[in-house]
């Protein structure tokens, strides 16, 4: 059963068209790859079904919701409540220690802060950062700060995780480690997830995978 | 795979018995349906003591194969020594299966970017079930994963790179 589908979606940017009649579907529990050249259109399909952009003409539907007919605040608290997202970086606030670093989606959601610091910190064996929940983000190794970017993303219990380039500035070896935590994770808490990737190894942590090109999601079909 | 100097190697450290050989060699390198049948296995090792590279001891005349301890000879070792410093020749890139493909393809009007998607998903696949294998372990079959994983995406990038530039490989070829 689908979690996410996103039927003909376009979205230009001036006379730029990043998606021409993107059609793609995401089912509950999955690990779906997005891949595709620079300038595919990739990432601007992940920031519709996000409902971070809304298309310019094309529907967006998360579990019943149309996410394209929702306004711009609607579609805010639903990201807060149901999506969790990890970039490739710049999403951690380095002034700020890790754990506050994970409280801080459950505080901008209401929870009191004795409860999301005990969330946020039953997190830090689970990552595998043992101790470093009071260092700053800014002091943590890439691969560190990603842990606590997963970590982040995940706190809330969404249903659907985003992850743009995860990896994308780690080294191969630490690359691996980030992605063996964040699918582990994932199946674990039952996260289904769009893993938006150019690197055929971080796919390939994936169940499946579509390729975007030309702002279009191609099927491979034999012929 | 030079299942012969392997087999050499895997003597080297000590004596072993023929279904020992197997098991050890199996279980390094035998994924994906690589594992040795006893029948290369015995021929091979056949082959050694002929070449004199290895001697057969602790059987008596007319004992079946399993009785017998196979040990490396200095023949053997110095081949062990000479493979393993010998650079393998580089693949002949222009000469690789893919390529021709594509080439032909271009040639007969036929689909070349189709068959390339087919690929691309192809080799995606293997990477997933060498992913889970690299994942799984033990750190000897990790390593042995990795291998084919960085292969697989070198030949992934030339997968990319080549659907991009078709039209002009097509002009090229059909002048």
């Amino acid at each position: 059963m689908n979690i996410l589908t996103a039927d003909e979606l376009t979205k230009s940017f001036g006379a730029t068209a990043a998606l021409q009649g993107a059609t793609m579907s995401l089912k509950r529990g999955e690990i779906l790859a997005v891949m595709g050249p620079s300038g595919s259109g990739k990432s601007t399909l992940l920031h519709c079904l996000a409902g971070i952009f809304a298309p310019d003409s094309g529907s967006v539907c998360f579990d019943d919701i149309r996410l394209d007919e929702l306004s711009d605040r609607q579609r805010t608290k639903l990201r807060r409540t149901d999506f969790g997202f990890v970039f490739q970086f710049g999403q951690l606030v380095p002034e700020l220690t890790a754990v506050d670093n994970i409280a801080l989606p459950l505080l901008l959601g209401g929870v009191r802060r004795r409860t999301a610091y005990a969330r946020a910190a039953a997190w830090f064996p689970r990552l595998g950062l043992d101790g470093l929940d009071g260092r700053r983000t800014g002091e943590l190794s890439g691969g560190q700060a990603q842990r606590v970017a997963v970590g982040r993303a995940l706190v809330t219990g969404p249903k659907v995780l985003f992850a743009d380039e995860p990896t994308g500035a780690l080294d191969s070896l630490t690359g691996e480690k980030v992605m063996d935590l964040l699918v582990d994770t994932v199946h674990a808490e039952g996260t289904s997830v769009v893993l938006v990737t150019h690197d055929a190894r971080v796919a390939a942590h994936a169940d499946r995978q579509v390729t975007v090109r030309d702002g279009k999601v191609i099927s491979a079909v034999r012929v | 795979m030079n299942v012969p100097t392997t087999l050499l190697g895997l003597l080297e450290s000590e004596p072993s018995h023929g279904y020992e050989l197997k098991r050890e060699y199996d279980d390094l390198f035998g994924a994906h349906g690589r594992a040795l049948s006893f029948g290369q296995l015995y021929g091979t090792l056949a082959r050694l003591e002929r070449d004199g590279q290895i001697s057969v001891y602790g059987a008596e005349p007319g004992d079946g194969p399993d009785r017998k301890r196979y040990a490396i000879t200095p023949d053997g070792v110095t081949q062990v020594e000479t493979w393993l410093a010998e650079p393998e020749t580089p693949e002949p890139m222009l000469q690789a299966t893919l390529f021709v493909k594509v080439v032909l393809a271009l040639l007969s009007d036929r689909p070349a970017a189709a068959y390339l998607d087919v690929q691309r998903d192809a080799h995606l696949d293997r990477m997933r079930e060498l992913t889970a294998m690299r994942k799984a372990g033990p750190l000897s079959r990790s390593l042995l994963a990795d291998y084919g994983l960085f292969h697989l995406e070198a030949d992934l990038r030339w997968i990319d790179v080549t659907s991009a530039r078709l039209d002009q490989l097509r002009n090229e070829i059909l002048r």
